[in-house]
């Protein structure tokens, strides 16, 4: 039997994302691409974004192969940033980049399922799993229109300047 | 047991067990089952010992001090040498090259080997199984002299196309780099038939023995290599120890790979001479107390016997071969045949990610390996991100295999119903 630990790593919901993607698959006019991998596990992610001329992220999808906590992770994304603006979504990464460092949500979070994955925090080996969707999701969205940018996370998972 | 039993004697795998002390450890709190052994071996108390009493008792730099330390210290690494020498069939000690590891003694080949001895639009032929040190060190020796690589393609049972081998081994071939069990798949390669069709052509062969060495009795002569590296962290010796072991001729010819102290007999401020052979390949103070105890490591293999090593692994893989195939959505990867597999078994579960299956076998102690291992053209050929790695060494048992397959059927319960 599974123990209390590995419970707090594969929560339910993380498991219903695995299971059931949202946003999953190729995004007709989108004007924001990034690639994602992590080159010690092979996992790989496509982000696609259409960003609206008013910075709203009309709609987002992702793509690739992973592991649960990646795919996971990369569906609870697109469904947190779906409809927001540009500065909000930044925000959001910026906040699930600290959850990851410090193993909790930051108090101003509006990460709301995603905090599900505050647990990942304390299996650093996974950490750049969950972050991975994310990373690559800013790299989309400060890349400009018509350009695709690759991204590739370290074992921390932040290249950012994290410890 | 202590050093120097007899080979024959029985497998006393309880009293091997005695000697890994970290195998009394408890992981997430049941026992550790370490199958990760294809990435390091575990060390017996002997080399532990070893390691801890050079530093006690005899701590000295080698090759250079009149007084006694460093000459106990001086005989204890050459000892080693004279041991490796002695495993692997080598004609003379000076052929054995210290290294920090496989990676490295592949690379001085390259650089020092390559640099000197091939020209541009030679051939190195190198094959698809190959572990990424036995690669790159090629692709970027092509893009700075021109050389042409060629791969021996990989069949989707993990062993060679041999055919293929017959026809990109040809005339142009100056070099074969091979390894000799495949580290993601454990497919025991022919390195003999392809070291003879390299030969006659007239190229030398190196051989990848990271994987072999530690699991097979090894015989450069009947292997057919001029060249061999090999990794003492697999083989029971600590990490931070590599060997280079080459053809004197060979070794005798080729320039430096590093410059520095102990690689020179005489320097000036215009310019220096090079010492012989092995110290030319040597330079600066070399890792002492661990190839001193890689030595200690040598020796409790051999009071085994490398045939016995072999065989209880092949019994290990056997039995988990025939029990792994009762999970559901398992799908095994490697030749059929199993007698020319090591003891690595790759596999991978419908749905679930190996980094998922990894996670999960850790939270009941289970050890093993999820990813790419090292060798991607691998995972390419069979079109797959990345397997999960069960490897098996001395002091493994059907018990713990049998925790394996526990704890990899709990692995598709808890993730059932998942659709990949």
């Amino acid at each position: 039997m599974p123990d209390a630990t590995l419970e707090e790593l594969y929560r339910e919901i993380l498991l219903d994302h695995y299971r059931n993607p949202r946003h999953h698959g190729v995004l007709d006019g989108a004007n924001r691409h990034a690639d994602g991998s992590n080159p010690l596990c092979g996992d790989q992610v496509m982000i696609e974004a259409r960003v609206g001329e008013d910075g709203t992220v009309e709609a987002v999808t992702f793509s690739g192969v992973g592991c649960s906590i990646s795919q996971a992770s990369s569906s609870m994304m697109t469904v947190y940033v779906s409809g927001q603006s540009t500065a909000h979504a930044l925000e959001g990464v910026q906040r699930f980049q600290q959850m990851m460092l410090a193993g909790e949500a930051p108090e101003d979070s509006d990460l709301g399922d995603i905090e599900a994955l505050a647990g990942v925090a304390k299996f650093p080996a996974r950490v750049k799993c969950a972050s991975l969707a994310w990373k690559t999701l800013e790299q989309a969205l400060r890349t400009a229109d018509g350009h695709t940018s690759t991204v590739t996370t370290d074992e921390k998972g932040v290249s950012d300047g994290g410890s | 047991m202590t050093n120097g039993t007899h080979a024959a004697r029985e497998w006393d795998i309880e009293a091997i067990r005695r000697d890994f002390p970290v195998l009394r450890r408890e992981v997430n709190g049941v026992p550790l089952v370490y199958l990760d052994n294809a990435a390091t071996s575990q060390k017996p108390v002997q080399v532990i010992a070893e390691l801890t009493r050079y530093y006690r008792d005899y701590n000295a730099n080698i090759h250079r001090g009149v007084h006694t330390l460093s000459q106990e210290a001086t005989a204890a690494y050459e000892g080693t040498r004279e041991k490796i020498a002695r495993f692997i069939g080598a004609s003379r000690p000076d052929e054995v090259i210290f290294t920090r590891n496989t990676t490295e003694a592949i690379n001085l080949v390259a650089h020092s080997y390559g640099r000197s001895a091939l020209q541009t639009g030679d051939e190195v032929v190198i094959s698809e199984v190959e572990h990424h040190s036995n690669i790159v060190p090629w692709q970027m020796l092509r893009d700075e002299r021109g050389i042409v690589l060629k791969y021996i393609p990989m069949l989707p049972d993990g062993t060679l196309d041999l055919a293929v081998a017959r026809e990109i081994i040809g005339p142009k071939t100056k070099l074969l780099a091979i390894t000799q069990m495949s580290n993601a798949l454990g497919t025991i390669v022919p390195v003999r038939e392809l070291a003879d069709l390299a030969h006659a052509q007239g190229a030398v062969v190196l051989v990848d023995g990271a994987q072999g060495v530690p699991h097979l009795a090894t015989d450069v002569t009947a292997l057919g290599a001029d060249f061999l590296a090999f990794s003492a962290h697999k083989m029971l010796g600590p990490t931070g120890v590599g060997v280079l072991w080459g053809r004197f001729e060979l070794l005798d010819a080729m320039p430096p790979f590093m410059g520095g102290g102990d690689m020179i007999l005489n320097v000036t401020m215009e310019r220096s001479t090079w010492n012989d052979v092995p110290h030319k390949f040597e330079a600066g103070t070399p890792n002492i107390a661990d190839v001193i105890a890689f030595g200690t490591a040598i020796d409790y293999l051999e009071s085994l016997g490398m045939e016995a090593v072999h065989a209880h692994e092949r019994e290990l893989l056997e039995y988990a071969l025939d029990r792994m195939v009762d999970v559901p959505g398992i799908t095994i990867y490697g030749p059929e045949d199993r007698s020319i597999r090591g003891g690595v078994m790759s596999f991978s579960l419908d749905g679930v990610h190996p980094h998922d299956i990894g996670q999960v076998l850790d939270s009941h102690g289970v050890a093993i390996r999820a990813g790419h291992h090292c060798a991607q053209p691998v995972m390419a050929c069979l079109h797959i991100p990345a397997t999960a790695r069960a490897s098996f060494y001395i002091y493994n048992t059907r018990a713990e295999i049998d925790a394996l397959v526990r704890a990899t059927h709990e692995v598709v319960q808890f993730f059932g119903g998942v659709r990949a």
